[in-house]
């Protein structure tokens, strides 16, 4: 029984993990959106915040996943659940890329261009929204898609603590010494990964003024 | 209209301006001239409050500036800069009708103050849908002076605004400036380095070195001026023209 026969025989396990993959990956990034793209607007605007702001994110991202999940394990809310915790967990890394490159689109907005928009009266929110913001989408949207490709690769990693997704298959393989298991969650996964970068992708397309 | 009273502006410990005291009149054009770093953009800017003054008074429509709101006070001044700052995500229309639009006008009355500013500004309607990015240099400039004239403010803050142009463009947008602002009696306040542009654009001409103003003259009492700073820019303006002809010549 090959690769192919091997999933096929296991589809709906496979498409199960994958499912649960999905909403380990889709959650943390959707979260890390929600908290970076504000730090990030944040830190671009108050430039004594962005070094630390900036460092901690880094910081977050040296600490091996492994570890982080088996430190955040005894925390009491979050270790009830431990998809709960590996969302957590995942968001922390995904925080990095779109912190940076909101940061980065935002900085990058033509100063001319913005105090342009200041003297004629513009609002700080009417600069942000109707200036900064149009102008640095594709940037913010990049980073978007660099933390979902990073937060697909990741989650198999939760497998580890139990949290599910495509992790169950590979780390099953390697205790069964099985690259046909192995490959049946690594080539899910590997194609979540194009799809979340060709997914956000499109959305950045369509948002990007002209 | 715009007054300047004792204003000193100091950043990180560097002096910028010092005492200054100006008076601008309704309907005039004073050009600030200047080398750079006299400080003849620091005060363009102290008056619609890009740049707090560390001491001393500004006064808009004779009320302390700091008194009013900073974005009204905004809202009715025109800015136009060098690198002219159109917004590159709006078309020409959009652009110059932001701050309409912003002020609440109704749709159609915008469409029709944003064809009356191309017209005024001597560009053809059919470029409202154009992108800045497929503008000439020229019309980029002219659609920024739209922009900054689309709501009717009783101020225009000009900062080198045809410095990047060609010699013949310029001559050209300065041509139509002198029209407009006979039609207009717009307050401008005209910041250059340019004694031709200052010469043929101003009512006065404030001269700035160093952060001092050294002295306002109209353009006929400049060119006579005994001042050594006043003289030494017409010197240098025609030391140009004369090293030219006797290179001709020779």
């Amino acid at each position: 029984m090959n690769v192919i026969q091997f999933m096929l025989h296991n589809r709906s396990q496979v498409l199960d993990l994958t499912l649960e993959h999905l909403w380990l990956v889709g959650w943390s990034t959707f979260m890390a959106a929600l908290i970076g793209i504000p730090l990030g607007i944040l830190i671009a605007h108050r430039m004594r915040l962005n070094r630390p702001v900036l460092a901690g994110a880094n910081i977050i991202q040296t600490i091996p996943s492994l570890a982080l999940f088996g430190f955040l394990l005894p925390v009491p809310w979050l270790g009830e659940r431990v998809d709960r915790l590996a969302i957590l967990a995942l968001t922390l890394y995904a925080l990095l890329p779109i912190i940076r490159n909101t940061f980065d689109g935002i900085r990058g907005v033509d100063p001319a261009v913005v105090e342009a928009g200041r003297g004629m009266g513009l609002t700080e929110s009417q600069l942000l929204f109707k200036v900064e913001l149009p102008l640095a989408v594709s940037g913010i949207l990049s980073g978007v898609r660099i933390a979902a490709v990073i937060c697909v690769g990741l989650a198999t990693i939760a497998a580890a603590i139990g949290a599910g997704g495509l992790g169950e298959f590979i780390f099953r393989g390697l205790a069964m010494v099985d690259n046909r298991v192995i490959l049946a969650g690594a080539i899910p996964a590997a194609i979540l990964a194009l799809l979340a970068d060709f997914g956000v992708g499109w959305i950045e397309k369509r948002l990007r003024p002209r | 209209m715009i007054e300047f009273q004792n204003v000193s502006y100091h950043v990180d410990g560097v002096q910028v301006l010092t005492d200054l005291n100006l008076h601008v009149a309704r309907g005039e054009t004073l050009v600030l001239l200047g080398r750079s770093g006299s400080g003849k953009t620091t005060t363009l800017k102290l008056v619609n409050r890009l740049v707090l003054p560390s001491s001393g008074k500004i006064l808009v429509h004779g009320t302390p500036q700091d008194e009013i709101d900073v974005i009204n006070l905004r809202r009715g001044i025109g800015y136009v800069i060098q690198e002219v700052g159109l917004f590159p995500h709006f078309n020409v229309a959009r652009n110059i009708g932001l701050l309409p639009k912003i002020e609440g006008w109704p749709e159609d009355r915008i469409r029709a103050r944003v064809h009356e500013m191309l017209h005024l500004v001597g560009l053809p309607e059919d470029l409202a849908s154009r992108y800045p990015h497929q503008l000439s240099g020229g019309q980029r400039q002219r659609v920024g002076v739209a922009r900054a004239l689309a709501a009717d403010p009783a101020i225009l803050l000009m900062d080198e605004p045809f410095g990047a142009l060609d010699p013949l463009t310029r001559d050209d947008v300065q041509r139509e400036f002198l029209l407009l602002q006979q039609r207009l009696q717009k307050t401008v306040v005209f910041v250059t380095h340019d004694l031709r542009e200052a010469l043929r654009l101003g009512s006065r001409i404030a001269l700035m070195e160093a952060g001092r103003l050294v002295t306002v003259l109209s353009p006929a009492e400049f060119v006579k001026s005994s001042d050594p700073w006043a003289s030494a820019y017409v010197r240098a303006f025609g030391d140009g023209l004369e090293s030219a002809a006797n290179r001709g010549t020779s």
